[in-house]
């Protein structure tokens, strides 16, 4: 099939999914199509939706695509659904970041982080499946340590979790000036993209983290 | 006795980071023995409030009590006992509040994505959300509990300092000041944060009049929002009209 009867096809497969619907479940389901002319199909018609004046385009969210509304069009669709994304808790939204930058995490570095008990924003965040227990960390007990879902991607618009906002480093005066000696000019407030979106510890103080939670998923 | 417990609890650190923004301080530069004191009347209003006041919460106080006694001392004195580097003892805690407050800033920018379910939206959404009734929010801000720790304050200090001879003593409960809350809120869509407390109100009226407020959001019977303009509390009546018959239930269930 050439590109463009490829195109249509691809759009009805993306419209009738539940989920985002990855590349390669694309291909499974095109089956033989060449990769090339698929993925070119495929971005046209993003292009495509992007440039139209539709209530609709394609997103590229959680390793996979799909069709959502613009988000100029929310407050019609809120009152359409009378339903809608419950507001976390600032607790929980802080825990949730914790986790999202810095998994695989224990419950008991989220607690020294934030200072506080963390078992009813845990509960929570796992009830919304936002999080999940991903693995345990080989330390005395072997804790069990905490990731974000599919879920979490989905829910707030991201690719994958590289495409998570950029940590603001809060850079001492003293500090910048040893950064403007060492390397070059870092004065744009360190907004350095972090390869894997998680951010480093500041102080250095590293939770020594001896490749934990690559067990995966043994929750027994 | 009547205990409040919020699952919502924000801690320490963030007490510490409210304080610091409040008294618009250095974080590299905490003049310790001001923020302990500020922190220290919080914990009290928290007692008074019968908080359920978490242990971290004294462990922050502790330290800071014993940071701020350590500024005292010289440095060089007892260099070789503490870290080597024997300098601020600051140190540590501005640390964990960077760090912290590195996080907290990342929830805020987390929340302002483009949220399935609120700004943008999918097929199949029906079964993924509880269905829960959207309000706009637009030029208001929510509230830290410190915010209405902060609001209650200044009513409690504003409250009759003596105690009144007035023996006779009123049975106030929680419950009947929900009630008062709600009938005031039954004429108006919203009401503001200190009209719930009449003047000449006694700190026990004040007090119960608080727990009944936070006691209402914890059953989402109200709302709390604070104006960004003018920096004004007001609490908001529920959306819809229907829920106002189970307010009479709720109110007279959470009786003590």
């Amino acid at each position: 099939m050439d590109k463009d009867s490829l195109k249509p096809l691809i759009e009805t497969i993306i419209f009738a999914a539940d989920h985002p619907i990855s590349f390669e479940k694309l291909m499974n389901v095109l089956e033989g199509e060449k990769r090339d002319e698929a993925r070119l199909a495929l971005n046209e018609l993003i292009n495509e939706y992007a440039a139209s004046s539709r209530g609709i385009i394609i997103e590229e969210v959680a390793g996979g695509y799909q069709i959502r509304t613009r988000p100029e069009f929310a407050p019609w669709l809120r009152r359409l659904f009378k339903i809608g994304f419950q507001k976390l808790s600032k607790a929980s939204m802080e825990t949730l970041a914790m986790i999202a930058y810095k998994q695989p995490i224990t419950r008991m570095e989220i607690e020294e982080l934030r200072g506080v008990d963390s078992g009813g924003v845990l509960k929570t965040l796992m009830d919304r499946n936002l999080i999940k227990i991903i693995g345990r960390k080989e330390l005395p007990g072997r804790p069990v340590v905490y990731g974000t879902t599919k879920e979490f991607l989905e829910v707030f618009d991201l690719k994958d979790l590289a495409c998570l906002p950029t940590l603001k480093e809060i850079i001492t005066a003293q500090e910048e000036e040893i950064a403007g000696e060492t390397t070059e000019d870092n004065s744009a407030g360190g907004d350095s993209v972090q390869a894997q979106g998680r951010g480093d510890d500041t102080g250095g103080a590293g939770h020594g983290q001896p490749s934990g939670g690559d067990g995966t998923g043994d929750k027994g | 006795m009547y205990k409040v417990k919020l699952e919502i609890f924000e801690g320490p650190l963030d007490l510490l980071l409210h304080l610091i923004k409040k008294n618009e301080v250095d974080i590299y530069d905490i003049p310790i023995a001001a923020i302990a004191e500020q922190y220290l009347e919080y914990m009290d209003i928290m007692q008074t409030l019968n908080l359920e006041v978490a242990g971290e919460f004294l462990l922050m106080a502790a330290t800071l009590i014993h940071i701020k006694s350590k500024m005292l001392l010289p440095f060089s004195e007892e260099e070789t006992e503490e870290e080597e580097e024997g300098g601020d003892p600051r140190q540590e805690l501005v640390r964990r509040l960077l760090e912290y407050q590195k996080y907290k800033e990342a929830s805020v920018q987390l929340e302002q994505m483009r949220i399935l379910g609120r700004d943008t939206f999918a097929k199949g959404l029906g079964d993924r959300f509880e269905s829960s009734p959207q309000v706009d929010e637009g030029g208001l801000v929510n509230l830290s509990l410190f915010d209405l720790l902060e609001a209650l304050k200044d009513v409690l200090s504003k409250a009759p300092k003596t105690i009144s001879f007035d023996v006779t003593i009123e049975h106030i409960t929680i419950a009947d000041r929900i009630n008062f809350i709600m009938e005031l809120l039954g004429k108006e869509k919203s009401i503001t944060f200190f009209s719930i407390f009449p003047s000449e109100s006694s700190r026990a009226i004040i007090v119960t009049t608080f727990l009944a407020m936070l006691e209402l959001t914890k059953m989402k019977m109200i709302r709390i929002y604070q104006s960004e303009q003018d920096g004004v509390i007001r609490l908001y009546a529920p959306e819809s009209s229907q829920e106002s018959t189970d307010t009479q239930e709720l109110a007279v269930s959470s009786q003590e």
